[in-house]
């Protein structure tokens, strides 16, 4: 297992946002968080990254918990596309995907021809190869959200947390991102978990993690959960489903 | 790219700054005679100048200027404000306290330097033990506990110069504004500079990555506390052998480093040497005006790095889009 927990409890303040928490994802899963503002998302994702304690239970990241890691070793197995980064980075684009191989640094002056290649391909992934010169600051919120995709491709864990990693991207760089991800999984057998909002790709996911907020959840087969009347429990507003399968779309009623 | 050539050309400006600075005293000496003293140490007026007077008071200045700038690096990427200089964490302020005391009561040069080092010292614990009580590391706190610190030391060194007798206000006033007229051998300064300098271009990637705030730093796995606490130390103690040397000598460790950002020099492995090098070339520069200028009266030198640091810095800000 890429990740496992067991009767895991996250609280925020006096809140109890899951509970009992029992999770696993194997290799090759997608998975697709959904859940209301505030149900504990973020929360869960930082808990599962091993930056934030959790209240009571057990979890391993490939087999281990985060804590039996080396800071560096944990940052080789398993990577976070964080929902928002608060510090203005001062340098280049390529300097800030450079940092993906922070955990992987052999050398004692930066990167080698590996880091080198590994950045040069995530920064093609996300279409960013003509930015790569450009100062991070003068980036658009776009393309900022395409270089921390690029960076966390440049890591490449084998766990990765995605928190709305569509947020502020174009359509076309919305699909790109999905089949970055989707390619990752199916082709390079990673396991990644997924926070969204928005269901109109929710049907490219093979498996969907719902938090209620309140302790409750559900995980499990897409084609069982993604159902109008549970999105309709989930989100407190009618919800109308079209079409099944990968084409399945699901629209709120006005 | 521009890496490449940055540092032996900061280098080469840094060997030109010491050789100019030798060139300035009272005693003028052709550019020809000091070139030969420095080359060829030979007993005379010529050699003495230079050995005994010039060249440790250009030494003390460079080192000076280093450390400062060093240690400005540092808590800029510690707090992730550029505008971060050595002085905000309250241990200059320790230091100008202690030393003044020391003035104060007549004590000679060594004693004025205990007196530095020991108020430099019970700033740093204070800040510490005030910031970490909570048991965490919070920056936030350490920053706001620093300036706070500072504004209480500032009062009370206030109040010392209000009582303090004509005869030492003037030593005072110049141990504030940062003054190298009375800097000793330099040794151990430079060799804290090379051991900060050596032990951070080591772990320049962690800088790097900390600058992304802590979280980030956490996710992509840099040690966060072992780090935090290195720089934090790393940076006081720096800033303590600055202080030692010159009082608080301005501006050097804020404008320093944020110059080198604006022309594009970001990565920690180029941007410390890089700061080492310019911020002691820019204060022995300076420190040549202090003592030359206005001769034979000296002048602190924190008057000039302010004089130069200024319109230098404003140049820099106008030309960016």
């Amino acid at each position: 297992m890429m990740l496992e927990a067991e009767q895991l409890t996250l609280t925020a303040g006096a809140r109890t946002l899951v509970s009992g928490f029992d999770f696993a994802a194997a290799p090759g899963e997608l998975w697709a968080v959904l859940g209301c503002n505030g149900s504990g998302k973020t929360t869960l994702l930082h808990a599962l990254a091993g930056l934030m304690p959790a209240a009571a239970g057990r979890l391993t990241v490939a087999g281990k918990a985060p804590a039996e890691y080396a800071p560096r070793a944990l940052g080789r197995v398993r990577g976070i596309l964080l929902q928002r980064e608060d510090h203005e980075f001062w340098g280049t684009l390529a300097q800030y995907v450079m940092l993906g191989r922070y955990p992987h640094a052999r050398g004692l002056f930066g990167g080698d021809a590996d880091d080198e290649a590994a950045v040069a391909r995530a920064l093609d992934a996300f279409d960013l190869a003509p930015l790569a010169a450009r100062a991070y600051g003068t980036l658009s919120g776009g393309e900022r959200q395409r270089a921390r995709l690029a960076q966390l491709w440049a890591q490449d864990p084998p766990l990765m947390l995605l928190d709305e990693p569509l947020q502020h991207l174009d359509l076309r760089h919305q699909l790109q991102a999905l089949e970055r991800v989707r390619a990752a999984v199916r082709g390079a057998g990673k396991a990644a978990l997924v926070v969204m909002h928005d269901l109109t790709f929710a049907g490219c996911f093979d498996r969907v993690l719902m938090l209620y907020g309140d302790g409750r959840y559900a995980a499990g087969a897409a084609p069982e959960l993604l159902e109008a009347g549970r999105l309709a429990e989930l989100y407190g507003c009618r919800v109308r489903a079209f079409g099944d399968g990968p084409d399945a779309h699901f629209i709120p009623v006005v | 790219m521009r890496r490449h050539w940055l540092l032996p050309a900061l280098a080469l400006a840094a060997a030109a700054s010491l050789f100019i600075s030798l060139l300035f005293g009272s005693l003028p000496i052709p550019a020809v005679q000091v070139l030969d003293g420095v080359l060829f140490p030979a007993p005379g007026v010529v050699g003495d100048v230079i050995w005994k007077l010039r060249l440790p008071r250009v030494l003390a200045a460079f080192a000076c200027g280093g450390l400062l700038a060093t240690a400005g690096v540092l808590l800029q990427v510690l707090l992730r404000n550029p505008l971060a200089d050595p002085y905000v964490l309250g241990i200059s302020g320790g230091a100008a306290l202690g030393a003044l005391i020391a003035v104060l009561a007549g004590a000679g040069l060594a004693w004025v330097n205990l007196g530095a080092l020991a108020g430099a010292l019970g700033a740093i614990a204070l800040v510490l033990a005030l910031s970490l009580r909570a048991g965490d590391w919070n920056l936030h706190r350490l920053l706001l506990t620093g300036v706070v610190l500072s504004a209480g030391f500032t009062a009370l060194i206030s109040l010392l110069l209000t009582f303090a007798p004509q005869a030492q206000l003037q030593g005072m006033l110049f141990w504030l504004m940062g003054d190298l007229s009375h800097a000793g051998a330099s040794g151990y300064a430079w060799v804290v500079l090379a051991g900060v300098l050596a032990a951070f271009i080591l772990y320049a990637g962690s800088l790097d990555a900390l600058a992304l705030g802590p979280l980030k730093a956490r996710a992509l796995g840099v040690a966060l506390l072992p780090v935090q606490t290195a720089v934090y130390f790393g940076a006081a103690l720096a800033t303590v052998a600055a202080v030692l040397l010159g009082g608080t000598v301005g501006f050097v460790g804020m404008m320093v480093p944020h110059a080198l950002r604006l022309t594009g020099v970001h990565e920690h492995r180029w941007l410390l040497p890089a700061a080492a090098l310019v911020g002691g070339s820019f204060v022995a520069v300076a420190d040549t005006f202090a003592r030359t200028v206005w001769a034979p009266q000296q002048l602190p030198v924190g008057v000039f790095t302010a004089l130069i640091g200024v319109p230098v810095l404003l140049l820099l800000l106008s030309r960016r889009p």
